[in-house]
């Protein structure tokens, strides 16, 4: 792999085709855990390896799966990646898991993971296909970090509350408390909240694509586009 | 076209048959190896859960093995079997740590971790799990505000000084509110009790709004109001059956 096919893949994944404001796929887990910093992180990571590690078990294998018996084959191969990680988080980072709780098991569901795949992974070497899950991933923990981060601040006047979760009691001092004494805004936490501050980072990611168009109207475009995703009727 | 449509089929099931057994071996590999870990973890998160409302003090045996399955029981709201944990001290029963359910919060069941000591007082009670609204019913969580620990060293009114004793009807003759299995009290007469001795009353156990003496928090009353009741029913649970609750030895799990 050329590094600049790695750099294509990762502002493809990243930015371009982003999962969480371009694609819009896999909505459940953004609007669900997004409700603070770390629980978006989170997601967005264990997302990500599983998103790396199917690419890079699939990929392989992909000129020995019949065409027919594939999708039920990649399901497959994503669920016991997403039920090994679910075991390890069980077993080291207990409180998190917790926290997640149905989330993880439903990464197998969340529709980016198996239209990478579909699109990338049963395409392309197993290199590409990991780094192409991973930055996908990445692009989803990006969007995951802004919203949790708007609706913590917006909703608690914090950020990173919950952090000795993922990393143990002595990181509780890095949570950061943005307005002291702050009575909480009900709205951005629950769900509306959520649609109405992914609306608005998708009007951001649209603008700023305007404005990045009209400045190299003309030229072209660099990145090869990946096409790919599921019909907007299967979104999860 | 028969015989090529049998050897596809055929090579397909083989193909699914041998991905799922490797998924399955590698599932039971993972499984096998985080086994003990796991098991490890929910019992620390308990331990830590129970050491944090039964005091180190008060107990030197293994909490966490000394259980006792508790049936459903409408005083407790649970819907199935529940396991308590007995606490001892020098083979003493010292406090009990049960589970109860409050079945009416803002947005369903509140879980509840209570723990009783031996002679009724209340050591401690820790929500486990519930749905209420984020900001505004969720301080109810010891990790949100210290309302939860206001519950800490009351205790049912004793009638005599001596043995703790629950009026299984109100007793006073109040009107039976409805919907309601608890023996009724008006609001008003705990407002007497204001020398706060932690003794409550059955008119006692409410919010401060309904003339009760537990806070509350305005804008968010029936959260309160549900873990109030519910810690409530659990003492009568307990001192109904006290004896019952502390009577096998510990059993080995």
């Amino acid at each position: 792999m050329t590094y600049q096919e790695f750099k294509d893949i990762l502002y493809n994944g990243v930015w371009k085709q982003n999962t969480g404001v371009v694609q819009l796929l896999g909505m459940c887990p953004i609007l669900a855990v997004s409700s603070s910093v770390v629980n978006g992180v989170s997601l967005g990571l264990a997302t990500s390896v599983v998103m790396a590690l199917s690419g890079a078990a699939i990929a392989p294998i992909r000129q020995v799966v019949p065409n027919e018996a594939r999708i039920p084959v990649f399901i497959l191969i994503i669920a016991v990646l997403v039920t090994v990680i679910q075991y390890l988080m069980n077993a080291y980072m207990y409180s998190l898991y917790i926290v997640l709780g149905i989330f993880i098991p439903l990464i197998v569901t969340n529709c980016i993971v198996l239209a990478r795949i579909e699109a990338f992974a049963a395409k392309n070497p197993p290199l590409q296909s990991a780094v192409d899950g991973f930055a996908m991933g990445l692009g989803l923990t990006a969007v995951l970090a802004v919203l949790g981060a708007v609706r913590e601040i917006f909703g608690h006047g914090t950020l990173l509350s919950g952090i000795d979760m993922a990393l143990g009691e002595s990181a509780k001092s890095l949570v950061i408390t943005v307005v002291p004494d702050y009575h909480g805004f009900l709205l951005a936490i629950l769900p509306p909240g959520a649609f109405i501050t992914l609306g608005l980072l998708i009007a951001g990611k649209n603008w700023m694509n305007l404005r990045a168009e009209r400045k190299l109207r003309g030229a072209n475009a660099v990145a090869a586009p990946v096409e790919g995703g599921c019909s907007p009727a299967s979104h999860a | 076209m028969r015989r090529t449509l049998a050897k596809a089929s055929i090579h397909t099931a083989l193909n699914l048959t041998v991905f799922a057994l490797i998924g399955t071996a590698i599932l039971a590999f993972t499984y096998s190896q985080t086994f003990d870990r796991i098991a490890k973890s929910v019992e620390d998160e308990k331990f830590r859960l129970i050491s944090q409302i039964v005091p180190q003090a008060l107990f030197d045996n293994d909490i966490i093995k000394d259980t006792l399955q508790i049936e459903p029981d409408a005083l407790l709201g649970n819907d199935g079997v529940t396991t308590a944990y007995r606490a001892r001290l020098q083979n003493k029963p010292s406090v009990l740590v049960m589970e109860a359910v409050a079945p009416d919060g803002y947005s369903g069941k509140i879980f509840m971790l209570i723990a009783v000591k031996d002679n009724g007082t209340l050591a401690g009670v820790r929500v486990v799990a519930h749905k209420e609204t984020p900001g505004l019913g969720d301080y109810i969580e010891i990790g949100r505000s210290d309302w939860i620990k206001g519950f800490d060293g009351t205790s049912l009114a004793k009638s005599d000084g001596h043995e703790v004793v629950t009026v299984p009807d109100g007793g006073t003759g109040h009107a039976r509110l409805p919907l309601s299995n608890l023996p009724p009290a008006q609001a008003g007469e705990g407002a007497n009790a204001s020398l706060r001795d932690f003794h409550f009353k059955d008119a006692d156990w409410k919010v401060k709004k309904d003339g009760g003496q537990f806070d509350y928090m305005a804008g968010a009353t029936i959260t309160p109001r549900a873990v109030v009741k519910a810690v409530h029913k659990a003492l009568q649970y307990y001192d109904q059956h006290h004896d019952a609750l502390f009577a096998e030895k510990e059993n080995a799990k």
